[in-house]
């Protein structure tokens, strides 16, 4: 290895952008950062942002940047898809060829790209970003806690999850390719052999780096709920929400090492030449299948339980009722945690397994349906004999019930091998998938995003809009996602890049990118409530900090809470506690401010993050100098935090009685 | 009045955009489902829904009866949450409002209980599907069934038919009523899936790997036929046409194409294992003996051939490298 090598490894001239996309994702960056400079600079916050956002271990405060990101890549997931669906018009070679080419306007190759992005995207860095900042945000003011366990590796988790997200977006600047294999990057396809380029590296690093980060936040939060709830309040005193975070975080710590150790075995392959998933040398392609799933199928449940536990929150608060059969959803979503882990190969049933075992998982996976939908019935008979005020979240929660059921019956029919065999990688796979994510997960996250709001910006959000927005998003769904079942049915095999026109699908593809254009202009109707919002925020004020009569403790703090959640941590006697606290805690407690003991800002987290970021470019050029410096610069970082002894200041009994009562007196 | 006119415009604009809005949505919705009905009205486009062959036939029984089933507790759960939304209306004084009900155990065992039911029959009905229509089941026939050797390759299919000693590429054609076994692999391709839906399920096809399926045409007719795996770029173009006919054309039809032209032997078939997109359709006259098992082989440190303890008959190669 000369020196070249040794520090630049394969990075080549050619590695700068030269195709239109690689210039044109490039520009838009330095544009975006460009006019984040100037902004910031304009408005003089530098020292603000530094000091009270990006070093900070506030998990509202990180819970909000994991949010903001969200959004970002929800943006560029979406836009993703729009392009994919395009493309998926255009390849028909028949009514629209004189736009182009026959195949569309893509390359098989970048269009391969670009789906395998935007579904990394979406899983990774959109659903786990905005429920990680949910988590972040709601489960200590739930739990009477002011503060993470860990708050430093929350700020680190936060800024791995980050250069993720940098990482992901990398190979614009560098590199010019993505993985052309499909989120998973299932080998063989995903090997040296059909993938020499620097592709499929990009996927792992983004996805290791993030991982972590996320792996990470889960031990964190598990610890947090188990050992930091307020003084009386058992585990079956929980809310819902914070019930359906511990278990999707008990998913996370349990399977995360799974997918970090598979991409490590292809890493061996891609980097040293090994043969765990190759054609030859005795590489089984069928493990890497098994594996990926293995920590696959967990994850989309990780996706999807805390958003049921929003629905209970939701329903409970705005039918002025308390949820129904709590034991039996505690149950529930136990039951779908744990199930969870038995269904893997319903992914690949057409892999030949025989009827006994694709039976045995088939008949695993139709249990899962039974916790799901007993919970639906307890959500409904919660709001039987209950006063249903239908503000935006409700709305969503009916989204919900409309189209997760249909995606639902989908996925029980898939659980029929011998139906599995006719749908398999079709786009009826597909459209029920999306179903789930989207009409189970993402509506969950915009009706906790609504429910919510109030609580972190002191005013609520632009309740006509806000129909407008589910409205659109409704219709936008169906007529996206409909001509995809039908599609399916029709034999269209999904991640096509163009096929013959006398298939007769084409007329199906175009219902489906009016469907999405209509979502478009949903998203850009909820962009426009958050500003006419935020106009109008005066006329919103919370100023009681309990805007809905809720039930949870999190409405019992000011709107926004202080920085230290409780100035007095609750007591806590019955479930629903803030409910109890209302109805019988009317007369005035003589309140005694202690001294408060608060983590200090840091920016280790975001120096460790810097050099993990470092150490996974360099893994995908080789670039052994940088490897190394990445490597021991997050490993020195690491071991100058353990010998910081001053990570916490003393927040005193009279200052804190000053903050509460500017606060209470506003 | 400054601030009169300010309000009057907001006013105005809001209900214009909430009009225009509404008149947007109803015109994408009303075109919509013009474009789908229309579809559905031409039905037999859905392959899925309009089987040719036996297998494709049962698969999509039992994909009717598992959606009726569900509806059983799909359809109440939609009237429930419709009655609850309205009944339950904040704005309806006259309704119970019950705000501390908020269990009862004989409800509850009811609500686990029924799903449970369903979906216990459900799965009774799934192991007894799954074994029934499992495809390395023999298919019921007193016809001779007829082998045929899939292999994938990068961006093509090729058919190798060991008994009459012919191959093709991208075409396919075998007699109906007559059950056809088709043995599949890949070759120097990643994972790929054999897959002809008007005729029955799909099976991936794996290198160094031999997976099995048996289908039967119900009569003549062709079917599109592909993969169902991305492979790499030429994946879109790996379209295959399979063709059932009379057992008396099929003959003829084997009697033309063993008519001297190209052979597929080991060499031949290295050069068209290499990667190619849109190949047109080629006939090989003749093909090197135990082609198939050279391709299957070919990543294997120990090669073994172990006669499979099922259910198919008359096959000559019957082989299981890797037991499933």
């Amino acid at each position: 290895m000369n020196v070249e090598q040794f520090i630049f490894g394969k990075l080549t001239w050619n590695d700068l952008p030269h195709e239109w996309f690689t210039i044109g994702g490039t520009c838009a960056f330095i544009a975006l950062g460009i006019a984040f400079i100037v902004l910031v600079t304009y408005f003089k916050r530098w020292r603000w942002l530094w000091n009270e956002w990006l070093t900070s271990t506030d998990p509202k405060k990180i819970g909000i940047m994991y949010i903001v990101v969200a959004f970002l890549m929800f943006l560029r997931g979406g836009l993703d898809a729009f392009m994919i669906w395009a493309q998926q018009v255009l390849g028909s070679g028949n009514t629209f060829a004189f736009l182009g080419a026959s195949h569309g306007y893509l390359s098989a190759d970048h269009l391969q790209q670009i789906f395998t992005a935007h579904g990394d995207i979406m899983v990774f860095f959109v659903t786990m970003g905005f429920l990680f900042g949910l988590i972040n945000l709601i489960v200590p003011l739930q739990i009477g806690a002011r503060d993470l366990a860990f708050p430093f590796l929350n700020s680190l988790g936060f800024w791995l999850y980050f250069a993720g997200v940098v990482l992901i977006n990398m190979f614009f600047v560098l590199g010019g390719e993505f993985a052309a294999t499909g989120w998973l990057a299932v080998a063989p396809l995903s090997e040296l052999q059909f993938h020499p380029g620097v592709g499929v590296d990009y996927w792992i690093w983004s996805l290791q780096v993030s991982g972590l980060g996320t792996l990470i936040g889960g031990i964190n939060f598990v610890v947090t709920i188990l050992k930091m709830r307020a003084p009386g309040m058992s585990l079956m005193r929980m809310p819902m929400f914070t019930w359906t975070s511990l278990m999707s975080m008990i998913l996370v710590i349990s399977i995360f090492p799974i997918l970090a150790m598979t991409m490590a075995l292809l890493t061996m392959d891609r980097f040293f030449g090994m043969h765990f998933f190759t054609l030859d040398n005795g590489g089984n392609q069928m493990m890497y299948w098994n594996l990926i799933w293995m920590w696959g199928h967990p994850e989309v449940y990780v996706l999807i339980i805390p958003a049921f536990g929003i629905y209970s929150e939701i329903v409970s608060t705005f039918a002025q009722k308390k949820i129904f059969g709590y034991t039996s959803l505690v149950i529930a979503a136990a039951a779908i945690t744990i199930l969870s882990f038995s269904v893997w190969l319903h992914h690949f049933f057409t892999m030949g397994a025989g009827a006994d075992v694709n039976a045995f998982f088939g008949i695993m996976t139709m249990f899962i349906a039974i916790p799901t939908g007993v919970q639906v019935i307890n959500w409904l008979f919660t709001m039987f004999r209950g006063r249903i005020k239908f503000v935006t979240p409700i709305y969503w929660f009916f989204g919900f019930i409309s189209t997760f059921t249909f995606g639902g019956m989908a996925g029980v029919l898939m659980a029929l091998p011998p139906v599995d065999y006719q749908v398999h990688n079709s786009l009826f796979l597909v459209a029920h998938f999306h179903t789930m994510i989207v009409g189970g997960a993402l509506f969950g996250i915009f009706a906790g995003f609504s429910y919510w709001f109030p609580k972190f910006t002191g005013f609520k959000l632009n309740e006509r809009l806000g129909k407008y927005a589910f409205w659109t998003w409704l219709v936008g769904f169906f007529v996206s996602f409909v001509p995809l079942y039908i599609l399916g049915m029709m034999g269209a095999t999904r991640r096509l890049d163009h096929y013959d026109a006398s298939t007769g699908w084409q007329p199906l593809f175009f219902v489906s990118l009016i469907g999405v254009c209509i979502i478009m202009l949903a998203v850009g109707l909820q962009v426009l409530q958050i500003i006419v919002s935020i106009k109008q925020r005066n006329q919103n004020r919370d100023i009681t900090g309990d805007p809905w009569n809720g039930y949870t403790l999190e409405w019992a703090t000011t709107s926004p809470p202080p920085f230290y959640n409780y100035a007095i941590i609750p007591q806590v006697t019955s479930r629903d506690a803030f409910w109890e606290m209302k109805k019988y805690d009317k007369q005035k407690v003589l309140v005694k401010y202690e001294d408060i003991e608060l983590p200090k800002n840091t920016p280790m987290g975001i120096y460790v993050a810097g050099f993990v970021f470092l150490f996974g470019v360099a893994m995908v050029f080789h670039a052994t100098l940088f490897i190394l410096i990445g490597l021991f610069g997050a490993i020195y970082c690491v071991i100058l935090r353990t010998f910081d002894d001053h990570s916490e200041y003393v927040l005193t009994a009279i200052e804190v009685e000053k903050i509460e009562n500017k606060l209470r007196n506003k | 009045m400054q601030y009169l006119y300010c309000e009057l415009y907001t006013e105005l604009r809001r209900s214009m955009i909430g009009l225009l809005f509404k008149i947007i949505i109803f015109l994408f919705v009303v075109t919509d489902a013009f474009l789908i009905g229309k579809i559905l009205l031409v039905g037999k486009n859905i392959q899925i829904l309009n089987p040719k062959g036996i297998i494709a036939f049962q698969e999509k029984d039992l994909l009717l009866l598992a959606i009726s089933l569900m509806l059983l507790v799909v359809i109440p759960v939609f009237i429930w949450a419709f009655y609850v939304a309205t009944k339950y209306h904040a704005n309806n004084s006259k309704a119970t409002y019950a705000p501390d009900w908020d269990h009862s155990t004989k409800l509850q065992l009811f609500l686990w209980g029924f799903p449970s039911l369903i979906i216990v029959i459900l799965c009774v009905i799934n192991w007894a599907a799954a074994h029934k229509l499992d495809p390395h089941n023999a298919l019921p026939s007193t016809v001779r069934p007829i082998t045929i050797q899939v292999v994938a390759l990068q961006w093509k299919w090729l058919f190798i038919y060991p008994e009459q000693r012919i191959a093709t590429v991208n075409y396919v054609e075998f007699p109906d009523k007559t059950p056809i076994i088709f043995e599949v692999t890949s070759s120097d391709a990643p994972m790929n899936s054999f897959w002809i839906p008007q005729l029955g399920g799909q099976i991936y096809a794996m290198s160094g790997m031999a997976t099995q399926t048996h289908l039967m045409a119900d009569g003549p007719g062709e079917y599109r036929g592909s993969s169902a795996e991305i492979s790499g770029a030429g994946f879109a173009g790996m379209t295959f046409i399979a063709k059932s006919t009379s057992l008396k054309d099929f003959n003829t039809w084997v009697a033309r194409v063993k008519q001297p032209s190209n052979i597929l032997n080991i060499k031949e078939f290295n050069v068209l294992a290499k990667p190619s997109e849109d190949v047109p359709v080629t006939y090989y006259s003749s093909t090197e003996n135990n082609l198939y098992t050279t391709i299957v082989t070919k990543y294997m440190a120990h090669p073994t051939i172990v006669p499979r303890k099922d259910h198919s008959s008359g096959s000559q190669q019957n082989m299981q490298n890797m037991q499933m």
